[in-house]
């Protein structure tokens, strides 16, 4: 029986067992005796999923290790030496751009992190365990909410403009019984003033129509005064400013980092009113050939997301932390094709006002063929959902056996290693 | 006394005008449902061995491509060969929106899109999108008006299934390739059949029932060449417990017994009748009429058509009030019929317009087709559709795509329109005043198409 209670209390989520009398099931006391009360407050999260395997060890590349150039020949100086950051990493050269955020102490990474996913390397199913945030003790298949949507069940005061999924890239991160926006920053709403007003009389008599219908209506009048006001501003650079040295970028990445841009702007503005979650993915990680060129447009996009959530954010930013997690590291050396395959230990890109950056957590586990994982992979020597967990307590004050029970089923937060300010 | 023809459409079908031909009343539509497939009949789509065939290409492909460099001719031709996965897969939407369209058996096709739902997976690869995706053509359609344990077993044993829900990967730890490659079980066919497909979450089953029955499901496997397959050294041997029932040895036949003593369950009983009811009526549905649909299902030995016939019998059936939401699917559907296009131009209508104008806004709507968030299918309750962006999507297709899809000049008078998709549906009266006032007759059809009179069924 103690299997099915664990399985409805994910399946139902924290808030549902909380509400009924689930007498069995073995962690209740620690929850319900948890003292401080969870709020969000005026403290920002913002979950970025990396699809496809980023390669941690080419994003921060551990050039203080002498196996790293017998390992990787290749890649270990692709592009160039990369920004040294404290003797032992060098930040990969496309990522060059966040020096000033390492400096404010607002830029930090956790080094060899995993989930409990081990073994079979696949995008899918590492991906849904990352999403799902559980053990391996639970079947995947069981879990149908995400571990970011059951800490907004258990944390009091969720409104409806809390929590919002971002993109046309489905969350499972954010799905559960708990109410999320999502919106798809490409979304327009371009109505006459007649039809806005006819369509306002037509859904008054319907609450669900017409909630709905408001909202929509001012995101995307919000949205267009945006877009008009970049028009504008455009219009009236001074053509000295725009930087004549730089080269224009080529029209594809062009339009990757304009729809960069309109995510991070639209998860700025959110950020900065009532919400205080957003959730989106980035994908172009499964870097398996030809690295040195593939990697580069990818990491100068999570660049690119990080600086314009920082502008777009303004006071806010120090209120702020950026989890960029994904589904697992890359092989420790490069392949036949100057590429990296599927492997383990990976990283975690934080970044935000509220961290206390300017340095890498985790420890480091080598890269000698003896301390690799199955002699191929970087070792995980902590649990990617820690990082998470310790986040989230520190900026909502969520209780550490609510995080270890309700939101990380199974997971052993550990000791606090003060990762915000 | 409301006239039933508008509630037909809109809550057991895809909306007005309907089609010549389609009944209106309960027995008339059981009638209808007793009989062949119109759908079918007006667009057949690729068959089984045309569906296979051109997995075992693209999976050919893959293997030829795999250790190549890029930018191989190679991988040139896998990609050729995907883009035709993709179009089968594309074309089995244009089939299915053509079917709903035209078909003058509404309520089929409306059938036909709950038990796609009930049965969902996601596919593991590209290669696996068409194959799986044909399970509704081939595995679904032709039981969705007989027998429920007939529909489970051709569904469960359909290669798209087995390969969406892993039963390829799962092997007897104690069959001779378990044995050999220490490979083992993968439970997650086994415990779908159980939680989502037959009994429901929580339905008086235990862990071990769904271990068991994982086990008794070994064997079952899909070939390149030749689609579902039983592969005895991959069966683990001896007799499984299910549910206090014993099955074996290992082989077809006990899968088969196991499949229908499941679909033979009161709680298989409850479950589907709670999910129609949920699905046709109302997302609070009422319990007696549940009992009821159960009791009929169980009386006729799974047979599905009883439990309709109570469905369509129960005064709420026929209740004015409509508390669902059009899925997107259906969205579309009724307003491209409001619209006059019928399933001929939806098959004759380009690459790139169909997906600019059909396949992306459903995507927009929340609802990107065949691909739900996972092999729990689609959310039913309305809030879940009409969101901010669903809602807004839904209104930017109504304010901007008919005037692309009808041709200059035949745009319809907005009141008439109003009263032509809606008929004597309640607010249509106000509906038709509001769309007279509008700035323009493009307007005036948005204003109709993003309406809740047309968007609740």
């Amino acid at each position: 029986m103690r299997d099915l209670n664990r399985r409805m209390f994910l399946r139902g989520g924290a808030a549902a067992v909380l509400g009924c009398s689930a007498a069995a099931s073995p962690w209740l006391t620690t929850v319900t005796l948890a003292g401080g009360v969870p709020a969000f407050g005026e403290r920002r999260l913002v979950v970025v999923i990396l699809r496809g395997a980023m390669d941690g060890l080419d994003a921060l590349r551990p050039v203080g290790d002498p196996m790293l150039a017998r390992l990787r020949p290749k890649l270990s100086s692709a592009g160039g030496p990369g920004l040294p950051l404290d003797g032992f990493y060098a930040l990969h050269p496309a990522l060059a751009g966040l020096a000033p955020l390492w400096s404010a102490q607002e830029l930090a990474f956790a080094q060899a992190v995993s989930t409990p996913y081990r073994d079979k390397r696949s995008h899918f199913d590492g991906q849904d365990i990352l999403e799902a945030g559980t053990g391996l003790d639970v079947p995947q298949p069981e879990v149908r909410d995400g571990w970011l949507n059951r800490m907004l069940q258990v944390v009091p005061g969720l409104q409806s403009e809390t929590a919002y999924a971002i993109g046309r890239e489905a969350m499972p991160l954010l799905a559960g019984s708990a109410g999320v926006r999502s919106w798809v920053p490409e979304q327009r709403l371009n109505l006459s003033p007649q039809a806005r007003l006819l369509l306002e009389r037509v859904y008054h008599e319907d609450e669900l129509f017409r909630d709905a219908a408001l909202e929509a209506m001012e995101l995307a009048e919000e949205l267009n005064a945006e877009d008009l006001r970049a028009a504008q501003d455009m219009a009236a650079m001074d053509p000295e400013t725009m930087a004549p040295e730089m080269p224009a970028p080529p029209p594809r990445a062009g339009r990757r980092l304009a729809d960069i841009d309109r995510l991070a702007d639209f998860a700025a503005d959110r950020l900065r009113g009532e919400s205080r979650i957003a959730a989106f993915s980035l994908s172009g990680w499964d870097t398996h050939r030809r690295q040195d060129t593939t990697l580069g447009p990818s990491l100068s996009g999570l660049e690119r997301l990080i600086l314009q959530l920082r502008a777009g954010l303004g006071p806010v930013w120090g209120q702020t932390v950026v989890l960029c997690m994904t589904e697992f590291g890359r092989t420790a050396a490069e392949n036949g094709s100057q590429g990296t395959d599927h492997g383990t230990g990976g990283t975690m890109v934080m970044a935000g006002g509220a961290l206390r950056g300017g340095q890498v957590f985790g420890t480091w586990p080598g890269l000698e063929e003896a301390a690799l994982y199955d002699r191929r992979d970087l070792m995980p020597t902590s649990d990617v959902r820690a990082w998470a967990a310790w986040a989230m307590r520190g900026l909502f004050g969520l209780e550490r056996g609510v995080l270890e029970n309700a939101v990380f089923p199974g997971l052993q937060m550990g000791a606090d290693p003060r990762i915000l300010r | 006394m409301t006239d039933p023809v508008p509630l037909a459409a809109f809550r057991f079908g895809h909306g007005l005008p309907l089609p010549a031909g389609a009944p209106t009343d309960p027995e008339a539509m059981l009638a209808q449902l007793a009989g062949p497939d119109p759908g079918l009949a007006l667009f057949p789509g690729p068959t089984p061995a045309e569906v296979q065939a051109q997995f075992a290409r693209s999976m050919e492909a893959r293997l030829v491509a795999r250790k190549t460099p890029r930018k191989s001719p190679e991988r040139k031709a896998y990609n050729g060969v995907l883009r035709e996965v993709e179009d089968q897969l594309e074309l089995f939407l244009r089939l299915q929106i053509a079917r709903g369209l035209d078909s003058p058996d509404g309520l089929r096709e409306r059938l036909v899109r709950f038990w796609a739902d009930h049965f969902s997976a996601l596919p593991r690869l590209r290669d696996q999108r068409a194959i799986l995706v044909s399970r509704i053509d081939h595995a679904i359609r032709p039981h969705v008006t007989g027998r429920f344990a007939d529909l489970l077993m051709a569904v469960e044993l359909h290669p798209g299934l087995l390969l969406g829900l892993d039963q390829v990967a799962s092997v007897g730890p104690n069959s001779p390739a378990g044995q050999r490659k220490g490979q083992g079980l993968n439970e997650n066919l086994a415990r779908e059949m159980i939680e989502l497909h037959t009994m429901g979450v929580g339905a008086g089953y235990r862990q071990d029932d769904v271990r068991q029955l994982a086990e008794l499901l070994t064997g079952l496997d899909v070939t390149i060449a030749e689609g579902a397959v039983f592969v005895p050294r991959k069966a683990e041997p001896g007799s499984e417990t299910v549910l206090g029932q014993i099955y074996g040895p290992e082989g077809l036949g006990p899968i088969r017994a196991v499949m229908t003593d499941l679909a033979r369950r009161p709680e298989t009983a409850r479950h589907l009748a709670r999910k129609l009811v949920v699905h046709f009526l109302s997302d609070t549905p009422d319990e007696a009429l549940v009992a009821r649909m159960a009791e009929a299902y169980l009386a006729a030995d799974t047979a599905l058509l009883p439990m309709i016939r109570v469905l369509l019998n129960a005064p709420a059936a026929w209740e004015p009030s409509l508390q669902k939401a059009r899925q997107p699917f259906d969205f579309m559907v009724a307003a491209l019929r409001g619209l006059g296009v019928d399933g001929a131009a939806v098959l004759r209508m380009g690459g790139k317009p169909f997906r600019r104008m059909i396949r992306e806004p459903m995507q927009l709507m929340g609802q990107d087709w065949e691909n739900p968030r996972g092999p729990d299918g689609w959310p039913e309750a309305a809030s879940a559709w009409i969101t901010p962006q669903g809602l807004a999507a839904r209104i930017t297709w109504a304010m901007e795509v008919p005037g692309r899809l009808i041709e200059a000049g035949a745009m319809p008078e907005p009141a008439a329109f109003a009263a032509r998709v809606l008929g004597d549906m309640a607010g249509q009266g106000d509906l038709a005043l509001w769309a007279a006032r509008s700035e323009s007759p493009r307007e005036g059809l948005g204003l109709v198409l993003a309406s809740p009179a047309f968007n609740r069924r």
